[in-house]
């Protein structure tokens, strides 16, 4: 058990990869850099082969480690209450919890963390700044892991936040380019709007449970299913982190950010945009999958807004130019479909399909990076052509890859993308049968893009220029071997989930989608409205099941049959269909719906109207305006008023009190006593006149009498 | 007409004024002094002619004052002597020091 | 009225008595001023005559006249008072004082003239003969002697300016 009980190095054998990058990487040779990060993914990633072996030979129903106390005390203080009245302590710890549903992850991250690191030996042989990329590489996979590993939602956040700065630091990688920075800058941003819903997300469930533990907040959840069911706070909680969901895995209204992170190294689109980081929203909601079913709400608009992503996505990929950017709308499409899933219900069936469009989608973005790779850095489909026969096992890696995205019987597309078309149209006795329109139309042009892709770079005539034709050659053994095991493993992984019906269909018979059993431990929620995977129907369903499985893989069909008309052709110049049929729908598709002007205006403030500004920054100014001339105005108009009355009271005292009646009686005083001095004159003469006048007064007064 | 006690206060009264203008109007001191003394000359008239009538009551009266009359012109004029060392001018016009 | 003199002898010196007066008042030189009004007294002293006071008529004869002015004269010789600079008569308000004794002299005679009716006939007849004895009689007697302590003040107070007029004239040593 020394593998289990050790599980939390994981995560930082890498860690140690990156240290050693950030510290010696710049003095180290290529070769030790390889050997130090690719070797210690490699070891991470045999270790969780074995601990997975372990638990799950160990028989736990789930593996909970606490390493220490992170934040908060522990030992009773930090208290608060909680919404009924109970008190919880705030105390969070840094441990690991291992239950199945971690395990797939934890298989996967490092499996194909691994095949990446390898590849990109090969692909980054004659960039910069290599043991940058690497310690990045190795950052990013330090911090997937503690998402995946964590035990509670605070630990989970470290993590998150941690992808999404790897994210940022890879995207601008060539950070030389303004347009790889600003795409950095845009992830990360965007990210960031959706880290606030799981913040606020991850506090809306302590005040709910007192606690962050999954574990517990699980077992509460159950427990309290009864009275929880469909009240305002779960419906909150879960909203919140589903906008955190949006915001990682990139759907409808935050997923501007994914195609932009096309400027980063393939490896890195593979790695992270393909397989990993945008995977952390479903896991997330996965794992609060207890809440999920107590908020139906949440559930509707977790599915309709996943769906919605879905065909949005599929359509601007239609037309898309770029390579990778038809592989990014591709992601952004895919990723609807395992919300659509966890949507309905069908947590098993999401996952699943995370499981096997980790590989697909890894072996598409390392072809395409080959590819690139043979046509020296050029990634403009309408420049390739014919590459079929120069670069044979890149071809053959990508239309696996591709047979398998569009859901071609045999392949692991096919099995999880049914499943969860199946689970669309029967979940809930229907309740999301029009999603399952929605998502059938997906497939269809999901399919149709894909070959397009296939017949623009690898069939028709080549259309790239004579220097390009020139050094066309096939890639270095790093870069292919993962590319085959990537196939492969496309292949056969999907024979891990073989939902009942199909097996009854081929004659297999026994245990059967082992995925979903293994995972049933995970998502055992006693529900009323049960989540009840319609497969354990009987016959009946089955019937409705086998025309949809038909319907799904004639739309495959479709798809191929038309791409191949419009684009296997001969010719230097590629017709679009669509833009002969509509020119308007075409051009609209092509400027992806025009929504990143729309987020211009309305949030980056740089479109004006006149001198005004548009969107979330002009409320911003008009507010500032508001602030500044009327509050502030009224501020000012209180100081002047003060002042007027300051100056009209410094008047009165001035005029009226020290004039009037201060001064006044000085000055009467002062006016009249000058002619009384005049009587003093000091003259004895005068003197006697005054005496004389007085007499005479006297006089005149009593003659007069 | 029959003179009468009238007439002698009308004299006593303009002698008495004639000398108030000397007191008033004059600048020489000396002439000062003795309007003054016709001033109490022209009073000893007055009260003489009322003594006529009325009694010697009044010629007594006149008596004490002509006695004090000479008191007064000799202590005046010993302050005129103390004046006209110190200050070499009998103008009483310069004589202005109680003036502030 | 009863008839007190005759008219020609007042009005006589009466005249001497004003004109001179006003002589004494409007001469310059003081010396000229003494002689005006020794000339007054003199006449003054003959009204006192017609009025029953030979007594007073000597007194003012020999204690103003003969004392008092001739101590003036004195004055002024000595202090050599013609030498004197003196470049105006009158001061600056002779004309302000004029008028207001003009005035007063208007009141006066005509507080005289009107108001003599409510004074009182004669109450007491005088003699002629006997006026001295009758005056040491008031002054002195023993059954009437009202005026003894008053005569006694006078002659403290006679004392007191011949000090006063020692210590006020006498040279600072």
């Amino acid at each position: 058990m020394f593998f289990l009980e050790n599980i939390w190095m994981v995560p930082l054998m890498p860690a140690a990869g990156a240290a050693t990058m950030l510290l010696f990487g710049r003095r180290l040779a290529k070769p030790a850099i390889n050997a130090v990060c690719v070797g210690l993914v490699a070891l991470s990633f045999l270790w969780s082969v074995i601990g997975v072996l372990q638990f799950t030979g160990s028989g736990m129903p789930r593996y909970e480690h606490v390493l220490y106390t992170w934040l908060g005390s522990g030992d009773g203080q930090m208290l608060f209450t909680i919404h009924n009245g109970a008190t919880a302590e705030f105390v969070v710890n840094a441990g690991v919890l291992l239950d199945p549903l971690s395990c797939v992850w934890l298989l996967f991250v490092t499996g194909v963390g691994m095949l990446i690191h390898i590849y990109s030996m090969g692909y980054m042989a004659h960039e910069g700044g290599y043991y940058r990329f690497f310690g990045y590489l190795n950052l990013f996979m330090f911090s997937m892991l503690t998402l995946i590993l964590a035990n509670n939602y605070l630990l989970m956040f470290v993590g998150w936040e941690g992808v999404g700065l790897c994210s940022y630091l890879l995207i601008g990688f060539y950070f030389h380019k303004h347009s790889a920075s600003t795409a950095a800058n845009k992830a990360f941003i965007t990210n960031r709007i959706g880290d606030a819903g799981v913040i606020l997300g991850s506090l809306t469930v302590f005040w709910l449970f007192g606690t962050f533990d999954f574990t517990r907040v699980t077992d509460l959840a159950r427990q309290h299913s009864a009275t929880l069911m469909g009240t305002g706070m779960v419906t909150a909680a879960t909203l919140l982190l589903f906008v955190g969901a949006c915001g990682k895995s990139a759907q409808l209204p935050l997923y501007v950010w994914l195609p932009d992170a096309m400027e980063g190294p393939t490896p890195v689109s593979a790695l992270i945009h393909a397989a990993t980081m945008v995977t952390a929203g479903v896991y997330m909601v996965a794992r609060s999958n207890a809440l999920f079913v107590l908020a139906p709400e949440s559930m509707r608009v977790v599915a309709v807004v996943g769906a919605l992503t879905a065909i949005f996505a599929a359509s601007i990929g239609l037309v898309q130019n770029d390579i990778k950017r038809v592989l990014a709308y591709s992601t952004i499409s895919q990723l609807g479909y395992m919300f659509l899933a966890l949507g309905v219900g069908a947590f098993a069936a999401g996952v699943f399909h995370v499981f096997t469009h980790a590989f697909f989608k890894a072996l598409l973005f390392l072809g395409s990076g080959s590819v690139i790779h043979a046509m020296s850095g050029q990634q403009d489909m309408r420049g390739m052509g014919a590459l079929r026969t120069k670069i044979p096992i890149t071809y053959k890696a990508m239309l696996v890859g591709t047979l398998a995205i569009a859901g071609v019987p045999g392949l692991a597309g096919f099995f999880s993308k049914d499943e969860i078309l199946w689970q669309a149209w029967s979940a809930h006795s229907g309740e999301f049968r029009i999603l399952w329109y929605v998502a059938f139309a997906t497939a269809l042009m999901t399919s149709f893009y894909m070959f397009r892709l296939i017949f623009l770079t690898f069939f028709g005539s080549p259309r790239m220029t004579h220097e390009e034709e020139h050094h066309l050659h096939e890639s270095p053994r790093s870069m292919t071997v993962p590319l085959m095991v990537l196939a492969v493993c496309s292949i056969f992984a999907g024979y891990l989930g073989v939902s009942p019906s199909i097996a009854r269909f081929v004659g297999l018979h026994g245990e059967t989608n082992r995925f979903e059993h293994f995972l049933a431990p995970v998502f055992a929620n006693h529900v009323e409205e049960a989540v009840a995977p319609a497969e354990e129907k009987d016959e009946e369903g089955s019937a409705s099941e086998y025309l949809l499985m038909g319907l799904s893989v004639a739309a495959a069909g479709a798809g191929w049959w038309l791409a191949r008309r419009a684009y296997a052709v001969e010719g230097k110049q590629v017709h679009e269909p669509i833009n002969a049929f509509a020119p308007p729908v075409y051009r609209t598709l092509l400027n992806k719906y025009y929504v990143d002007e729309l987020y211009d205006v309305a949030f980056s403030g740089r479109a004006t109207v006149g001198g005004a500004r548009l969107g979330a920054i002009g409320a911003g100014e008009a507010l500032w305006k508001v602030d500044a001339n009327v509050i502030d105005g009224g501020v000012n108009a209180t100081g002047w008023t003060t002042r007027a009355f300051g100056w009209f009271s410094s008047w009165w005292d001035r005029w009226i009190i020290d004039g009037l009646c201060v001064n006044g009686p000085a000055v009467i005083t002062e006016r009249l006593s000058k002619p009384m001095r005049l009587l003093q004159a000091g003259l004895l003469q005068w003197y006697a006149l005054v005496m004389v006048i007085g007499v005479a007064g006297l006089l005149w007064y009593y003659v007069l009498r | 007409m029959q003179i009468g006690m009238l007439h002698y206060l009308i004299v006593a009264a303009l002698l008495f004024v004639i000398g108030m203008v000397g007191v008033i109007t004059r600048r020489n001191v000396v002439i000062i002094f003795m309007s003054i003394e016709l001033m109490l000359s022209a009073v000893n008239l007055n009260l003489l002619a009322f003594s006529r009538m009325y009694g010697l009551h009044g010629q007594v009266f006149a008596l004490f004052i002509a006695a004090d009359a000479a008191a007064e012109a000799a202590v005046g004029l010993g302050i005129l002597i103390a004046f006209f060392r110190n200050r070499a001018t009998v103008n009483v016009d310069e004589v202005d020091l109680l003036k502030w | 009225m009863t008839p007190i003199a005759t008219p020609f002898f007042f009005y006589f010196l009466a005249g001497i008595a004003v004109i001179s007066a006003i002589v004494m008042v409007t001469k310059v030189s003081p010396v000229h001023s003494a002689l005006a009004l020794i000339v007054t007294l003199l006449a003054c002293a003959g009204l006192y005559l017609m009025l029953y006071a030979p007594f007073m008529a000597g007194v003012q004869i020999v204690l103003y006249a003969g004392g008092i002015l001739v101590m003036f004269l004195f004055v002024m010789m000595l202090v050599n008072i013609e030498h004197l600079y003196v470049e105006k008569m009158l001061n600056r308000q002779w004309k302000f004082g004029l008028a207001a004794t003009l005035i007063m002299a208007v009141l006066m005679l005509g507080a005289l003239i009107d108001g003599f009716r409510s004074l009182p006939q004669q109450l007491v007849e005088i003699s002629e003969q006997n006026n001295v004895q009758q005056i040491g009689q008031l002054l002195y007697g023993s059954k009437g002697g009202y005026y003894m302590f008053p005569f006694e003040i006078a002659s403290i107070l006679l004392l007191v300016a011949v000090v006063g007029a020692v210590v006020m004239a006498k040279r600072r040593v």
